[in-house]
């Protein structure tokens, strides 16, 4: 039974191994370490992100505290339930919705897949098409669920994953990077909708690489890099671990890698991340605010074109680059 | 604040509600479709012309029924042995694991619902030997044969179950149902009678239903007495359906442990 003021969510030093085999004729054994000691706790209400880039370990977190990975070690409870020991319970409780093309019974319509599953968690036979029918309609698929699914655009397969994850009612839910691929104004009427999601009293735990994202979403976020919770906080408190530093933004054409290491090494920065943008790579340079490091910067680019270059105050991404980084 | 699901869904509704999602869902794959529809009319044509060729024309009814099993047995091994990987593929296995009904059930409605289509190649061998090769279909026993068929279907399903809990764990091991085809059509005396295989090859059908299935089948067909046939099979039914929930349910633990549920 959930303990009464306790978190609803919780992550006690959660960690993960995978192991991997690499070569077909002489096999070696590898040890990955995907998560390394996560823990946070989320309160009954919360929208709290889990924001990191790929590949550091967000998605196996989550995996762990819906009972689909168990853990190498530490513990997980959700409303106050193991998810390893009480895989069962836990699972009735909680809705689990994730991002892209995958999870659904293509050649079957919208509907089917929506009652297969209701079946799947038990929902009354009576409230199945009142369920169904409020869900379609906060979708926005009502008139669209005889179709196959195979038929429908990213957004409304989106759509019908967080239906099909809401099915049971469920007071958690945990979204996995649900706007992947979906074009902006789709992702903008789904984060309408994770947002509402609170308003209805649920937990939700949401992950994305999106910084905006869990800037306009999230009460609190944990970054999350190599594995490691980095920072924990409100996006205000995220942002402040910046307040002290300034962002010089520097266009340039065809770059190369030893420049941007150059430019790392050059005194007084903190973080370079680069972006890509067709012909040009922007590159934003975190150093302390005061440091006039324009000039000692530009220095380093071996001729390369140079564009706009300007000098502005940190945002939510730039924290997170700092922390990702691990400079900060 | 509750969730409207439960914790415990009851087992009978699981297998009902997967058994119906599964039928709907195979009989969309094209591919499937053509296993289950053309495959035993291509089968039971040749096994037509063998007995025919052998001189044995009596024998035209025992080899449609044999023929038709065939069937059910490709349509249970690709089924069930596809089912997994498919799942897998398409990214649903991992909502499966993860909703509050027990795997297994999940499990025997589904693999239930291949042989169940397989069926289908037990009534198209019989009506296309009726129509093709004038076989009439006389029964010696029809409310046995009535049992038999039912039983069977029962009987490989399970057999399948035991097969698509490997699959759980081990993300190539359908490629062992391709393998599995033909073997099992000899040893279980679906295409030839046993006796003409040799003699290690016979044991190696007794612990598969499809040996005592099709006698009981033909036996209620042809003449004979099928009830110790039928009880075997259902016998081996209840054996593969609790060694195939104790595979499931220590499969989907490893799985759990391995991280085999889903490809990335």
């Amino acid at each position: 039974m959930p303990v009464v003021g306790a978190p609803v969510v919780e992550a006690i030093d959660l960690r993960r191994t995978y192991k991997t085999s690499t070569g077909s004729l002489k096999r070696k054994s590898l040890e990955v370490e995907a998560v390394r000691g996560v823990s946070f706790a989320i309160e009954k209400g919360e929208l709290f992100g889990l924001l990191g880039p790929n590949g550091a370990g967000k998605t196996t977190t989550i995996k762990m505290l819906i009972t689909l990975l168990i853990p190498t070690s530490g513990t997980a409870r959700v409303l106050g339930l193991d998810v390893v020991k009480d895989a069962r319970a836990v699972r009735s409780q909680i809705g689990y919705v994730f991002g892209g093309d995958r999870g659904l019974y293509e050649r079957l319509s919208g509907l089917d897949n929506l009652r297969y599953f209701a079946e799947l968690y038990g929902v009354e036979p009576h409230e199945q098409k009142r369920r169904i029918g409020e869900l379609l309609e906060m979708v926005g698929l009502t008139g669209r669920e005889k179709e196959r699914v195979e038929g429908y655009s990213k957004g409304m397969r989106q759509r019908l994953h967080i239906a099909r994850g809401l099915l049971h009612d469920p007071p958690v839910v945990f979204l996995d990077e649900p706007t992947i691929g979906v074009d902006p104004v789709g992702a903008r009427e789904m984060r309408a909708m994770i947002a509402s999601l609170t308003d209805q009293g649920k937990t939700v735990l949401l992950t994305t690489h999106y910084m905006f994202e869990a800037d306009a979403l999230c009460d609190r976020i944990a970054v999350i890099a190599r594995g490691e919770v980095v920072a924990q906080g409100t996006p205000g408190a995220l942002k402040s671990l910046v307040a002290d530093k300034t962002v010089v933004e520097i266009e340039v054409y065809g770059v190369n890698d030893e420049s941007i290491e150059r430019l790392r090494r050059v005194e007084g920065v903190s973080a370079v991340s680069v972006e890509e943008r067709d012909q040009l790579q922007l590159l934003m340079v975190q150093s302390a605010v005061g440091a006039e490091i324009t000039p000692a910067l530009l220095a380093q680019f071996d001729g390369a074109k140079i564009g706009r270059v300007v000098a502005r105050e940190p945002t939510l991404e730039d924290a997170y680059i700092s922390l990702v980084e691990g400079d900060s | 604040m509750r969730s409207q699901g439960r914790a415990e869904v009851p087992a009978h509704r699981v297998i009902l509600a997967n058994w119906l999602f599964s039928m709907k869902s195979l009989t969309k794959s094209s591919f499937f479709v053509l296993v289950t529809v053309l495959q035993p009319l291509i089968f039971s044509t040749i096994a037509f012309f063998m007995f025919k060729s052998g001189g044995r024309p009596g024998s035209l009814l025992y080899a449609a029924l044999g023929a038709g099993l065939m069937g059910i047995w490709s349509s249970t091994l690709f089924g069930s042995g596809g089912l997994i990987q498919w799942e897998r593929f398409q990214g649903t296995l991992e909502l499966l694991i993860a909703s509050p009904s027990q795997f297994m059930w999940i499990l025997v409605g589904s693999t239930l619902a291949t042989s169940t289509l397989g069926l289908y190649s037990v009534a198209g061998t019989l009506l296309w030997g009726a129509v093709a090769f004038d076989i009439p279909l006389e029964l010696a026993h029809p409310a046995l044969f009535v049992l038999a068929l039912p039983a069977t279907v029962i009987g490989l399903g399970t057999l399948g179950l035991v097969l698509a809990s490997t699959f759980v764990l081990y993300r190539h091991a359908n490629a062992l149902s391709n393998l599995l085809e033909y073997p099992v059509w000899l040893v279980t005396g679906l295409l030839v009678p046993v006796s003409l295989l040799p003699g290690w090859a016979a044991p190696l059908g007794w612990i598969l239903s499809p040996t005592w299935g099709i006698k009981a089948i033909r036996y209620s067909a042809l003449g004979g007495n099928p009830v110790p046939a039928l009880l075997a099979t259902v016998g081996l039914s209840v054996a593969y359906l609790v060694i195939g929930t104790r595979f499931i349910a220590y499969f989907e633990r490893r799985a759990r442990e391995d991280a085999t549920l889903a490809l990335t």
